[in-house]
């Protein structure tokens, strides 16, 4: 019984967090010695079967003008639909956004046993242990599945993606696609920017910047690395950042390979939203900012004049 | 119109996270329990807002779990809803929780589902999605707008990078976040009130549990913070770039 993994997409494109998603199922399924089998929804743009590097064998696909919009109840009676078609016992897809509206519907449909949140690859040697995120990132818990068919949504960037060689076969799924419900009326997208839980690199920042006409030094370092760019709640509520920006207990939670605060005393609601960063380094001219104990590097100094000089050294690495 | 929010228990934002009994259960000794953020500030004020709009319209409440969950309850019925009724059963996985809200909905006949975007001590971001597929319902997750014409639900929810608008008919389910609404403080008023409001105790449904925590643990320590000297960024840069081999 293979495993089936959910290709996620927008616009035609895989997000990032799918290809984190296939190369988790695909050594999932090494692991129990089955292979692993892919499903997208929509119309594509890109190459799908190059996604054969991934480790998948198989790719099913509903290329459907009406799936390009997302709707989690239609997409999940397909998805329940092609893990019956498969005979597939374990289903794999990214926690992001539409995982998070579809793998619990998916789990009440098909009586499976979901963790959602998972960070780590499952431990098959005695019953099926997942390991996920809990108390907002501040600990975590073995979560035991219990039932036949099993569903593991990984948290984005917390699975190293490997790409080989290989190419997927690419086969059209035939189902009766259920009329959508929900209408898409309008996308707002920041465009060229990076998206904000897909960044390897964040730059947020805090009331210590003063205003928000001094975040052009923040958005200049965040250019320089190819980062998002986020903010502390003060920061959101005063509207000095869009609200999206806002990352937090009660914003978005991220988990980038680096995350630089600056100007941010780090309390723990903010820490909780950003305690899954591999590499924290904060930025801060008060030597007793809380953030610093959950920092690996810190500055104590003057945002306004380390962040500029920062931006210039980072300039003259990558030219280097 | 008829509005259900659901509503969990959760330590407070602060609370320290520590576990007894070899790691398996989570250790309530000295923890402050307050309702989970998004379920308060985001679900419920929004449908608070909704009946002021529309004062014809009912907030009901639904939580599952045992007598100690009562003064969050009250607690959410003082910021402004109708009545509440709690699904007298511990809550064991998910699913299991679903399955009881997903009676009550049935049983009450609401237009209206709204949850948080997740709790913040499991983090599972389930029981939204879980509750539509029991129902049968359509399901917007992660909104951090609604708006209602009669039987039309105007919702902005979050996609990656930014936001997309969409439009749905009652009924519906819903998880909220931040956007939604912007969080109260329940007045005197409120308060007083809240003790007369009625809270239902029911008993729950026979339902599976399809997950068990088999244990729970903390991650590692960090090792503490280099400090480098602003005067010398450079450095900074090369154990990012060496060291953590982060950029």
């Amino acid at each position: 019984m293979p495993v089936l993994i959910f290709i996620d997409s927008a616009e035609g494109h895989v997000k990032k967090a799918s290809l984190e998603a296939l190369t988790y199922g695909a050594d999932l399924a090494t692991q129990l010695g089955t292979h692993a089998e892919g499903i997208v929804l929509g119309n594509m743009t890109e190459d799908i079967s190059a996604l054969g590097k991934y480790g998948v064998k198989k790719i099913h696909q509903v290329a459907d003008a009406s799936l390009d919009q997302f709707d989690s109840q239609t997409y999940c009676a397909i998805i329940a639909e092609a893990v019956k078609a498969t005979g597939s016992d374990l289903l794999v897809l990214s926690n992001n956004v539409h995982g998070k509206a579809i793998a619990p519907r998916l789990s009440a449909r098909l009586k499976a046993g979901l963790v959602a949140g998972a960070v780590a690859m499952a431990d098959t040697s005695n019953g099926f242990i997942v390991k996920k995120s809990v108390f907002s990132g501040k600990a975590f818990a073995q979560v035991s599945i219990q039932t036949a068919i099993k569903i593991i949504a990984i948290n984005p960037n917390s699975y190293k993606t490997v790409a080989n060689e290989g190419t997927a076969e690419l086969v059209p799924f035939a189902v009766t696609i259920p009329a959508s419900k929900i209408k898409l009326l309008q996308v707002n997208k920041a465009s060229g920017e990076v998206p904000l839980t897909e960044a390897e690199i964040v730059v947020s920042a805090g009331r210590g910047m003063k205003g928000p006409e001094n975040w052009g030094m923040v958005e200049e370092l965040a250019k320089t690395l190819h980062a998002a760019t986020a903010c502390s709640r003060p920061v959101a509520d005063a509207h000095w950042r869009p609200h999206n920006e806002h990352v937090g207990q009660t914003g978005i939670a991220i988990a980038p390979n680096l995350y630089i605060a600056i100007g941010i005393s780090g309390a723990i609601q903010h820490l909780a939203g950003v305690n899954r960063s591999k590499v924290i380094v904060v930025i801060n001219k008060d030597a007793e900012a809380p953030f610093f104990k959950a920092a690996d590097y810190g500055i104590v100094g003057d945002a306004f004049e380390v962040v500029p000089k920062l931006t210039e050294a980072i300039k003259k690495m990558k030219a280097s | 119109m008829k509005i259900l929010v659901c509503v969990s228990k959760t330590p407070d934002t602060t609370a320290k996270i520590a576990f007894t009994d070899n790691n398996t259960k989570f250790d309530n000794n000295g923890v402050q329990w307050i309702i989970n953020p998004y379920d308060e500030w985001y679900a419920l004020v929004r449908a608070i807002e909704l009946k002021e709009a529309d004062p014809s319209s009912v907030i009901h409440l639904v939580t599952v779990g045992t007598a100690d969950a009562d003064p969050i309850i009250r607690k959410a019925l003082a910021l402004g809803g109708d009545e509440a009724i709690r699904v007298n059963a511990d809550s064991q996985d998910s699913y299991y929780v679903a399955a009881q809200i997903a009676q009550v909905a049935r049983d009450g006949g609401y237009d209206l589902l709204l949850a948080g975007k997740e709790t913040i001590d499991f983090n599972g971001a389930s029981i939204g999605g879980m509750l539509a597929e029991l129902l049968d319902l359509p399901y917007v997750a992660l909104a951090a707008r609604l708006d209602l014409a009669g039987n039309k639900a105007t919702i902005v929810r979050e996609i990656e990078g930014g936001e997309e608008t969409v439009e749905a008919e009652l009924p519906l389910v819903i998880s909220c976040q931040k956007g939604m609404a912007e969080q109260r403080i329940p007045n005197m008023r409120g308060i007083m009130a809240a003790r007369t409001k009625p809270l239902k105790v029911v008993e729950p449904v026979a339902a599976d549990t399809l997950t068990s925590i088999a244990a729970f643990g903390l991650p590692p320590a960090k090792a503490g913070v280099k400090l480098v000297s602003p005067d010398n960024v450079e450095e900074l840069v090369r154990l990012l770039h060496e060291e953590a081999k982060s950029i």
